[in-house]
Parts: structure tokens; C-alpha cells; sequence
């Protein structure tokens, strides 16, 4: 039982319209999966039907072996499960430094604390200062996060996904919109910040997915049409035919 | 170290001293009795702003706690006096803080649940219950006339019985000090700041482990009992409570003092608090139509200067550190007539209408008005009147751009300064 996550033939439809159709995936601990698919195939939808955003229609999702299928967020998340959002979602109002504290605070056991003062938490600290200059942000520390530039506010994002320091992290497009080196940076930084912890991802650009995960599933409409390794899903002619043709003209 | 600490520790021990020594510098019997006020409003609207400021939850109904407070605080007081029991005055506020946090666990289950539009709306409807229960249940509420009751009749504390004002004063002064101090603590603690974080996006909370609704309880829960506390504070300062107190009007008017002030510094209700208490005492003994200067006041607050005084105050602070405060001066110079001739206007056409529509039915419409006698039935006054507030207001936008250069420049040098 090595599977740090697992979806059984999940479903979720919007009403009518169906979305995931029927999906089945298994992640192992310790691997770096990879989802590809064109826009508006259900990726991010995914990701809030595992995250708890979004209750599954039907279907299981284990996360460690436990169900977690239709728990609060919050839940999923004291469990080990964190992700990052598409469209930036950070806490625009206060600073790096107090978004990446706050963010860490649940996992190290201080949860709703109001008899302890929060200068005076050391691994707090230890965490918040630590993770801000892995993610390059330390010159940025007071900085209200709302006015950091776009590629600062990525790289936020990823900080806060990973302040709790969760086994399981969830990274929904987090090199969209950015430049080439911007890229090559947060591809440096996944890498690193997701050493020895399961990562799902999210993402368009095919140099980032074929460098850095050991297995790509291609999700087109709501179902996983192809699940393998980079190379092989390369040579995947209805992979080709569904996706990456499509991507590359 | 003993430096650092000395530094923490320096803006409590001078709010301490002010405590202590504002009676020195007016120790007039009305004096008295308005800063023992304040003192029970500064933690009233510190309380409502671990709702707004702190949460992001905009409470209509906030002086439920603070009225319930008060009515178990006194109903408490009466039984305390009653049975002879040795519970002296200082302790009762306690009481009406236990009493608010029961009514808010109870309230703040059904309506934390939502933020936004929702909790202000069930908020209101709270408020609204409670106020209409009070007819109901008359014997706790008491009626027209409220419940009384007789501090002096409590077991005596260390010999003082808590007759004279300045004794009630400094009861209040220690609790309002001791209650600053904690609710400024809260805002220090992993949980005030989840709160400021749950404020600014409740969603990505979640996803970092806690539960929205439950840190909106938790929030709920403290600004209750702290309003509870202040309710008990009036009790004791009053000597009645009645279903005024816990009225959409208090509610309203502890939101007026909290936004005033400027809810998005820690400090902000206390300024609100202050000014209010002492515009709403002067204020009612000058005129009877207070309240619709309130009302403008709090309109021209949330148009023109919407981090309230203290938003207004950090801003200019910041320039002062800076040494280019002087920079301002000449554009401020410039506008202060024209704002001083609105100003004047503006009060004369409110006193005006208000003794002509209201008073002069049987007094007659003549009345005097910044000193002078003017009959509000002629002519003359509303011409004064209106052409200075047209003056005021023209000469305003005229000159409100030399404003905003100035400030333009400060900002600039400000800006630059940081960068370098
Ligand atoms: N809350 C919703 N209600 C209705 N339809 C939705 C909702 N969220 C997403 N969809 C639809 O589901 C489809 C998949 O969206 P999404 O998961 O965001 O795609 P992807 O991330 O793969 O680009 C889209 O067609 C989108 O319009
Ligand atoms: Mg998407």
C-alpha cells in the first residue's frame, strides 16, 4: 500500500454537464506526477475535487489510504494534503513574511493559540525566514503580498502551498504567465522544495513536464486518457492525436 | 535587552500615567463623568473591532453583548446586594464579560457560520430579536424605565464604598486599561493573526489548515465578552440599564466610533470612542439635532477619509518622521477658510431648518445662532448660510488640488527616501 493518493472512478458534474468522467489514478509516495490536457479538460476541477473545494458527485479519493472523499479542506489539509491555486490566492493584505508564517502555523501545533504570542514561536520563525529565502522573497519580507509582481506573487504562492511542510502538494499551473528564466527558477524551485515529498502538477509547458515529473497522466475530457512515463507518453499516438498535436501547432 | 524592553513596555506605562493622572487636569465633576464614559466606550468599540478590523466581520448588532452584559450585570448586582454577599464593585464587570461570552457562544454559533453580507445580516436580524424581547420579557428588561440599582450598597472594597465619581472613574480606568492590553495581546497571537488572515481571504485559509467559521466563533466569542465587560462597566457607572443600551442605536453607534476612529489600526476605536463620547456629551448640551451631526460626520468620514482619524493621523505621522510635514502646511493654510466657511454653513442651515421646522412651533422662529439673534423665519440667516457653504465648497474643490500636490510631492520624497 504505497499509494499516496488514489482516486477510484471519481465523477463530478455541474449540474448536467459532466466534468471528471469516471477517473481513476494512482500516485505512488515519493513520485512526481505530471497532468497534462487541453483547457477546460477538468485539471483544475481535479484538483478541487482532491483538495476538498469541490465534493465529488461519486467515486473515492484516498489520500495515505484514508478516505478523504467530501472532508473540508481544512481537513484534507491537517492531513497532509496542500496545493496552490491557478489564479494566485495568497493573503494580498499582509505581508510575505505573515503569509508564510501563517501558513505554517496549523502544522506546527499552534492552531487557534490565543494564549501564546506569535513573536515569541521560534520554529515559526525558523520556518517563515527559511522558506522566504528558498522561494527568493527575503528582500520582499514586509512587502504586503497584494504589490509583489506576478512572477514574486508565483513564488508566494508556492511558499504558502509548502509552509506546512504537507507530504502530499498539489501545484495547479505555477509557471503560467511567467518568462523563460522566470520559468526556469520555478522549475528549480519545485524541484528543490518537493525533495522527498509526492508532487501533482498541473502544467502547460511541456520542457517543465518532461523535465521534471516521473509520470504524466493526459486528462481530456474529465477522463485520463494516457498515464505513463515522459518518453513514453512522447510516443503515445493518441496522446499525439489529442494533445500534443494540438499544442504544438 | 532591559532597553528593548523598556521600549515595548513605554506606550503602556504612559497610557497608564494618562489614566492615572487625567483627573488632575479635569477633575470637574463633568469631567469626571465623561472620561468614566470613555472609558467604557474605549472598550466597547475595541471590542466591535476585533469584529471589523481584526475578522473583517461588519456587525450590526454588536450592543446585544454589551446590553445583555449590562442587564445580567445589574439583575447579578441587585441579588449580590440582596443576600448581603461579599462580591465588591470592581468584580461585577466580570460578570457582565461571562454573561456577553455565553450570549455570543450561543448567537456567534448561528451566525459565524457566513462572513460578508450574511453575518451582517443575521447580525441585524439578532439585534432586532433581542431588542424585541425586551417588551416581552419585562421584568428582566424592566420596561420603560430599565432596572436600577445602588453601587454604594455592595460589599465596600478595601474600605471604598464607590460613591464619588472619581472613585467609579478609576474602577473604570484600571478595566479599561487592563482590557486594552489583552484584546491588544489577542491581535499578537496565532490566532489574531488568522484572524487578519481569515479577514483577507477566507478560502486560502482552509487550505492552510483552519477552518474559517471556527476562528469567526472564536473572534465572535472575545468581542462579546469584552462588550459584556464594558456593559457591566456602564452598569456600575450609570446605576440603570434599560433596552436602549442593546438597541440598533448603540449598535450603530459603537460601528460610528469604531470606523470613525479608523478600524484598521489597533488603536483607531480608542480615538473614535474618545471623540464620540465627547461630541455626543458636548454636542446634546449645545443642540438637540446631535445626532444628524453625527450622521454627517460619519458620512464625511467614510467619503473623504476612510482609514478614520487614525488612518489620517498615520499618514501625516509618517511625513512628520520624515521632516516634511512643513510641506503640507501652506495647501492646508490655503483651505482651512474655505473649510472652516462650509463648516460654518453647513451648521447654520442644520440649526436653522431644525428650529423652524421644530422648535419654533411653540417657541417662535426667533433664536440665537453662533452668538447672534436671527429670526429663522427671515430671509437673511439662509442667505449667510448658503453663501458661505456654496463659498466653502467652491473655494474647496478650487483648492483641493493644491492638496493633493503637496501631497504628491511628500509622497514622492517619501517613496524615494525608502528606495535609497
Ligand atoms: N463551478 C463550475 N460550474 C460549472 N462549470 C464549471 C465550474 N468550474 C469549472 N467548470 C467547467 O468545467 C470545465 C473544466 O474546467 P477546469 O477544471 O478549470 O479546466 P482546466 O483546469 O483543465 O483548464 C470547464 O468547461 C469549465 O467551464
Ligand atoms: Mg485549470
Amino acid at each position: 500500500m504505497s499509494a499516496a493518493l488514489s482516486l477510484v472512478d471519481l465523477h463530478k458534474s455541474f449540474g448536467l454537464t459532466q466534468i471528471i468522467r469516471g477517473l481513476s489514478l494512482e500516485v505512488a509516495a515519493g513520485e512526481r506526477h505530471a497532468i497534462i490536457g487541453p483547457n477546460g479538460a477538468g485539471k483544475s476541477t481535479l484538483f478541487h475535487l482532491i483538495s476538498g473545494r469541490l465534493k465529488p458527485t461519486s467515486g473515492e479519493i484516498r489520500l495515505n489510504g484514508e478516505r478523504i472523499g467530501g472532508l473540508r479542506p481544512y481537513e484534507i489539509n491537517r492531513r497532509g494534503l496542500a496545493r496552490s491555486f491557478q489564479v494566485t490566492n495568497i493573503f494580498p493584505k499582509l505581508s510575505v513574511y505573515e503569509n508564510l508564517r501563517c501558513a505554517a502555523l496549523w502544522s506546527l501545533g499552534h492552531k487557534y493559540s490565543f494564549w501564546t504570542r506569535i513573536e515569541g514561536l521560534r520554529d515559526a520563525r525558523a520556518r517563515a525566514e527559511s522558506l522566504m529565502e528558498r522561494i527568493g522573497l527575503t528582500a520582499r519580507r514586509d512587502a504586503p503580498a497584494g504589490v509583489l509582481s506576478y512572477a514574486e506573487q508565483r513564488a508566494l504562492e508556492i511558499g504558502v502551498t509548502i509552509a506546512g511542510d504537507a507530504d502530499v502538494i498539489m501545484l495547479d499551473e505555477p509557471t503560467a504567465g511567467m518568462n523563460n528564466t522566470e520559468t526556469e527558477q520555478a522549475v528549480a524551485l519545485i524541484r528543490k522544495v518537493t525533495e522527498g515529498k509526492t508532487l501533482v502538477m498541473v502544467e502547460h509547458d511541456m520542457g517543465v513536464v518532461f523535465g521534471l515529473a516521473d509520470r504524466i497522466s493526459v486528462l481530456v475530457y474529465g477522463q485520463i486518457i494516457a498515464c505513463d512515463t515522459p518518453a513514453r507518453i512522447r510516443e503515445n499516438d493518441a496522446v499525439r492525436e489529442a494533445y500534443l498535436g494540438q499544442a504544438g501547432h | 535587552m532591559t532597553s528593548t524592553i523598556l521600549r515595548a513596555l513605554s506606550p503602556w506605562l504612559l497610557l497608564a500615567l494618562l489614566f492615572a493622572l487625567a483627573p488632575q487636569a479635569f477633575p470637574s465633576a463633568s469631567a469626571l463623568t465623561m472620561m468614566s464614559v470613555m472609558g467604557v466606550m474605549i472598550i466597547f468599540a475595541l471590542s466591535y473591532n476585533i469584529l471589523l478590523g481584526q475578522t473583517g466581520l461588519l456587525s450590526f448588532g454588536h450592543a446585544v453583548y454589551y446590553g445583555l452584559g449590562g442587564f445580567v450585570t445589574i439583575h447579578a448586582m441587585n441579588a449580590i446586594i440582596h443576600a448581603k454577599l461579599n462580591l465588591p464593585a470592581p468584580f461585577l464587570p466580570l460578570i457582565g464579560g461571562l454573561a456577553g461570552l455565553a450570549f455570543g457562544a450561543l448567537f456567534g454559533l448561528v451566525s459565524t457560520k457566513r462572513a460578508g453580507i450574511v453575518f451582517s445580516m443575521i447580525s441585524l436580524g439578532l439585534g432586532e430579536l433581542v431588542s424585541s424581547s425586551s417588551f416581552i420579557l419585562r421584568s428582566f428588561f424592566g420596561g420603560e424605565e430599565g432596572i436600577t440599582t445602588n453601587r454604594t450598597k455592595l460589599a465596600p472594597f478595601f474600605g471604598h464604598k464607590f460613591g464619588p465619581q472619581i472613585e467609579v472613574y478609576y474602577l473604570v480606568a484600571v478595566w479599561c486599561f487592563v482590557c486594552i492590553v489583552a484584546m491588544y495581546a489577542l491581535t499578537r497571537t496565532p490566532f489574531g493573526r488568522m484572524c487578519n488572515a481569515v479577514r483577507d481571504n477566507p478560502e486560502r485559509a482552509e487550505f492552510i489548515g483552519y477552518s474559517p467559521r471556527m476562528l469567526r466563533f472564536i473572534s465572535f466569542c472575545f468581542a462579546a465578552f469584552f462588550a459584556g465587560v464594558a456593559g457591566g462597566l456602564a452598569v456600575l457607572n450609570f446605576e440603570i440599564m434599560n433596552a436602549q443600551q442593546l438597541g440598533a442605536q448603540q449598535s450603530s453607534l459603537v460601528l460610528v466610533m469604531a470606523y470613525v476612529g479608523g478600524a484598521g489600526f489597533f488603536f483607531g476605536p480608542i480615538i473614535g470612542a474618545v471623540i464620540m463620547t465627547f461630541l455626543q456629551i458636548t454636542l446634546s448640551d449645545l443642540t438637540s439635532a446631535w445626532q444628524l451631526y453625527f450622521g454627517l460626520l460619519f458620512i464625511a468620514v467614510v467619503l473623504y477619509a476612510p482609514g478614520g482619524v487614525a488612518g489620517w493621523l498615520m499618514l501625516h505621522a509618517e511625513a512628520a518622521r520624515r521632516g516634511e510635514l512643513w510641506r503640507l502646511a501652506p495647501a492646508y493654510a490655503l483651505i482651512a477658510p474655505a473649510f472652516a466657511a462650509g463648516l460654518i454653513g453647513a451648521v447654520m442651515i442644520v440649526e436653522l431648518a431644525h428650529h423652524l421646522f421644530d422648535q419654533a412651533l411653540d417657541e417662535g422662529s426667533a433664536m440665537r445662532l453662533f452668538g447672534v439673534d436671527v429670526d429663522a423665519a427671515s430671509m437673511a440667516p439662509w442667505l449667510v448660510a448658503l453663501l458661505l457653504l456654496g463659498a466653502g465648497i467652491g473655494l474647496g474643490r478650487l483648492l483641493w488640488p493644491r492638496v493633493g500636490d503637496a501631497w504628491g510631492v511628500v509622497a514622492a520624497r517619501l517613496n524615494r527616501a525608502a528606495a535609497a
